[in-house]
């Protein structure tokens, strides 16, 4: 198969939008795990926050007030999850698959009883939908070669969402490393005992992060819902909760080689979808099937250890139990 | 403005049905250095963790500079000017020196200020009190020496005047002891208030002025160092007297039942660990391995013990030859008569959640002794438990009670039990008395000596020097694997063990 310019630029500019989601839920992993708090629940929290902003922009026709409910959403089930295993210290794994299981099913409940549509939202028209923008000077200089269109076609034309998820990650960067609260937040997920003497409240600071991540995968959810599709249906997220947290992983915790983990797996979608029906020379035509399959054989070979062992916060996954 | 620094009056506490304190009282005089002492479990860091607000008093007043102050949290201690080294340093181990000592004690949202008003702090501190330190360098990277005076300074950044030391010395050579001390006389002088907790009378005698002596949870007196001695301080400690020196009639060495000949032993990482170790250990002596830790004591016990092959060389031990092709393991060491008492007893000697019977077999439990057809012999095991316990003095002596609910000295007491039971005639040692109470330490020490007397070759790994020096016939010293020194034990003391242990004849300074 040739590859023209033009093809290239759809694969990179598919890659971003694919990834879009990923890096949000990455960046909230990484809130979530460097305080400590190991968080599975990332899938259904995309999953709630999609239905959340899919339904309330459905009803009241601003996709703002869609995104609203589906950070509300998000933050209520971080909220749930640090109730179980901060407060109580259970286990966060445990609570982190409840709450999948839980948005999982109580979507569609919902789903059914408020639109009678099995499930689904109704679908959204441009206003209350998150649209690409074109950003200033495209126009202009789409007619310069190659730079001019890697302008128009690469950086230009996406939602505002995908915009912001890149201002996440550089956020997060600072958060976590240039200020007081990325200091006590590291320091709490690798030796909470350390911060608690030194007079810092361990549960306060890992609800706080956890909350971070709430709004965080929020916003991936009203994406998946109200910015690359236009409603919701079942399970939609699927599994890029799980992708990211393995991104998260590959990215060893750390915010830009997370992201660029995220675009790995982007790309491999993105790919994915290019390729199918796609004859390729020796191998005849690739099964759809494998494809697609694609981005979870990474995640399984990432994760078996092939990038070096990826050392985890200290205190990621351990529950803090001060003696009485 | 009064004198006492710190007045704790009518101070309790209790976990579950233990009664950890009982009603203390406590003064602590401004500008003093005040010495805390008890065996394990009397009770001291559990006042020490009250006073820093870790716990919380079930009953019972603090007074700071004759005010009486709440002290819930550690925020509390911290703004009451208390400021404490913990015996387990409470570092954040990927974190810079810097970043540990700001944590928690910012100036501002942004690091960039914090870290710029730290770094002319930490220097007035350096300058003052001779805390010198890297600050840039990662906690993981430095020595446990240097880790503890980030703690330290990290109290001092905070303003504290009153330090708490929990046992600061367990983890240091013999010359960083004696740097430490010299730091506190000068926080000393300048008016700091100390308070140290600490089981090693020695320590107590050369730095305090006052000390208090606890057991079981209640403060049984209050002394002047200078008009107090060792041995009154250890009676005080156990409730009876204590004999401090071990009565041991001279070494009969015979044959030589352990040979070691150019032992070396490269790790996955290509560390030397072991490097051309030579040395023999003759039936009824017994042998001390003196080192800081982390030289290669650990990895030549696991290479004797057949947890570990060697790379290179040659091991004689019994009738069993250890070589790099002819690996063995622990199974057929202990067949050969070999016992051995692991460094690390929660991790390797006892499995904590079994049951002290359980434990009391462990790797003897192939034994027909204990084994049916099919299942094992729970009576047995039981009776055979019941018996050790009563010869080693293992209490509480019930059989069924969960190994890691013991205290440290009697877990000990049951693993040397179990190894000792069946007349070994090598003795592989590991830290016998470490977290060991005084009381425990005298019957543990007593039993080893008693196994030497039965002809047992012993080889002892230990960081105690007093320990090897009273107990060993012949001392060996290792650094970075290699051992750079052999003396008897007559003519050695803490000192020259101590600059052996440090190459400090080469010029090396921590």
């Amino acid at each position: 198969m040739d590859l023209s310019l033009n093809d290239l630029l759809s694969i990179l500019s598919a890659t971003i939008r694919l990834s879009t989601p990923l890096i949000f839920a990455a960046m909230a992993g990484i809130f979530s795990e460097r305080s400590g708090v190991v968080d599975i629940s990332l899938e259904g929290k995309l999953l709630a926050g999609a239905f959340a902003a899919a339904s309330v922009a459905a009803v009241t026709g601003s996709a703002w007030l869609g995104l609203g409910a589906a950070i509300l959403t998000g933050m209520a089930l971080s909220l749930v999850h640090g109730f179980a295993s901060i407060t109580h210290k259970g286990d966060q794994v445990v609570s982190g698959v409840a709450i999948n299981i839980i948005v999982s099913g109580l979507t569609v409940v919902l789903g059914i009883a408020w639109f009678h549509r099995a499930g689904q939202t109704p679908t959204l028209p441009s206003s209350a939908r998150f649209m690409s923008i074109k950003l200033p000077g495209a126009d202009a200089i789409s007619q310069v070669p190659f730079l001019g269109e890697i302008y128009t076609k690469l950086i230009s034309g996406h939602n505002l969402l995908v915009y912001l998820a890149f201002v996440c990650v550089g956020l997060t960067y600072w958060i976590l490393f240039k200020t007081r609260f990325g200091l006590r937040l590291r320091a709490v997920g690798e030796n909470p005992k350390a911060v608690d003497t030194a007079g810092i409240s361990v549960d306060f600071l890992r609800y706080r992060a956890i909350l971070i991540g709430g709004i965080l995968t929020g916003i991936g959810g009203t994406y998946i819902s109200i910015a690359q599709n236009a409603s919701f249906t079942r399970d939609m997220s699927a599994g890029q909760g799980y992708i990211a947290l393995a991104a998260m992983i590959f990215g060893k915790w750390k915010p830009t080689p997370a992201m660029l983990s995220c675009f790995l797996f982007g790309f491999l979608e993105a790919l994915s979808m290019r390729l199918q029906g796609v004859v390729v020379p020796f191998l005849g035509e690739v099964p759809v099937q494998l494809i697609q399959a694609g981005p979870y054989i990474l995640t399984v070979v990432l994760l078996a250890g092939f990038v070096g062992r990826a050392i985890a916060p200290k205190a990621d996954g351990v529950p803090y139990i001060k003696e009485r | 403005m009064s004198d006492v620094a710190i007045e704790l009056k009518g101070i309790s506490k209790s976990f579950g049905s233990v009664q950890a304190n009982k009603n203390v009282d406590l003064k602590i005089y401004k500008g003093t250095i005040h010495g805390v002492v008890g065996e394990n479990g009397a009770g001291k860091s559990t006042l020490m963790s009250i006073l820093y607000g870790f716990y919380e008093a079930d009953s019972g007043e603090i007074y700071v500079d004759g005010k009486e102050t709440a002290i819930h949290n550690s925020t509390d201690a911290i703004r009451a000017g208390i400021g404490m080294v913990h015996q387990h340093f409470m570092l954040v181990e990927n974190f810079t020196v810097l970043e540990n000592i700001i944590l928690g004690a910012e100036s501002g949202m942004m690091l960039s200020h914090s870290i710029a008003k730290a770094k002319s702090e930490v220097k007035k501190l350096e300058q003052n009190y001779g805390l010198y330190i890297d600050l840039n360098a990662r906690i993981d990277t430095i020595p446990v020496g240097q880790q503890q005076r980030v703690e330290t300074i990290k109290a001092l950044y905070r303003g504290a005047k009153v330090l708490i030391l929990d046992e600061p010395t367990g983890v240091l050579t013999p010359q960083e002891a004696e740097q430490l001390f010299d730091i506190l006389r000068a926080l000393k002088k300048q008016g700091t208030t100390i308070v140290i907790i600490t089981h090693k009378l020695r320590e107590i005698m050369n730095l305090t002025d006052n000390v208090s002596v606890m057991r079981n949870g209640e403060i049984v007196a209050n002394l002047k160092t200078s008009q107090t001695s060792k041995e009154e301080l250890a009676e005080l400690m156990v409730g009876r007297s204590i004999r401090m020196e071990i009565d041991k009639s001279p070494a009969k060495p015979g044959e030589i039942l352990l040979e070691v000949k150019k032992l070396g032993l490269t790790d996955a990482h290509g560390v030397r660990r072991l490097d051309n170790l030579n040395f023999n250990v003759r039936a009824g002596e017994i042998v001390g391995v003196a080192g800081v830790s982390g030289n290669g004591q650990g990895e030549l016990l696991e290479v004797l013990a057949g947890m570990r092959t060697c790379t290179e060389g040659e091991v004689k031990i019994s009738s069993v030859a250890i070589t790099p092709s002819l690996a063995t393991n622990p199974k057929k060491i202990r067949e050969a008569g070999i016992a051995h008492v692991p460094e690390d007893r929660l991790k390797r000697g006892l499995i904590p959640q079994f049951s002290a019977s359980e434990s009391s077999i462990l790797g003897y439990h192939n034994s027909p002794a204990y084994n049916g057809m099919i299942l094992t012999k729970t009576g047995a095991i039981r009776r055979h438990c019941v018996d050790i316990m009563e010869r080693f003095d293992v209490r509480p002596q019930n059989p069924d009670i969960k190994s890691a609910n013991f205290s440290g000295g009697n877990q000990q007491k049951l693993i040397l039990a179990r190894e000792m039971d069946r007349s070994p005639k090598v003795l592989l040692v590991g830290q016998p008395t470490r977290g060991v109470d005084i009381g425990a330490i005298e019957f543990i020490h007593k039993q080893i000596v008693a196994m030497r007397d039965e002809g047992s070759a012993v080889l002892l790994v230990s960081g105690e020097l007093d320990e090897l020096l009273s107990l060993s016939n012949r001392i060996i010293v290792m650094f970075d694997g290699k051992i750079v020194g052999e003396v008897d034990a007559k003519d050695a003391d803490e000192k020259s063990l101590g600059l052996m242990m440090t190459n400090s004849h080469e010029g090396a300074s921590v």
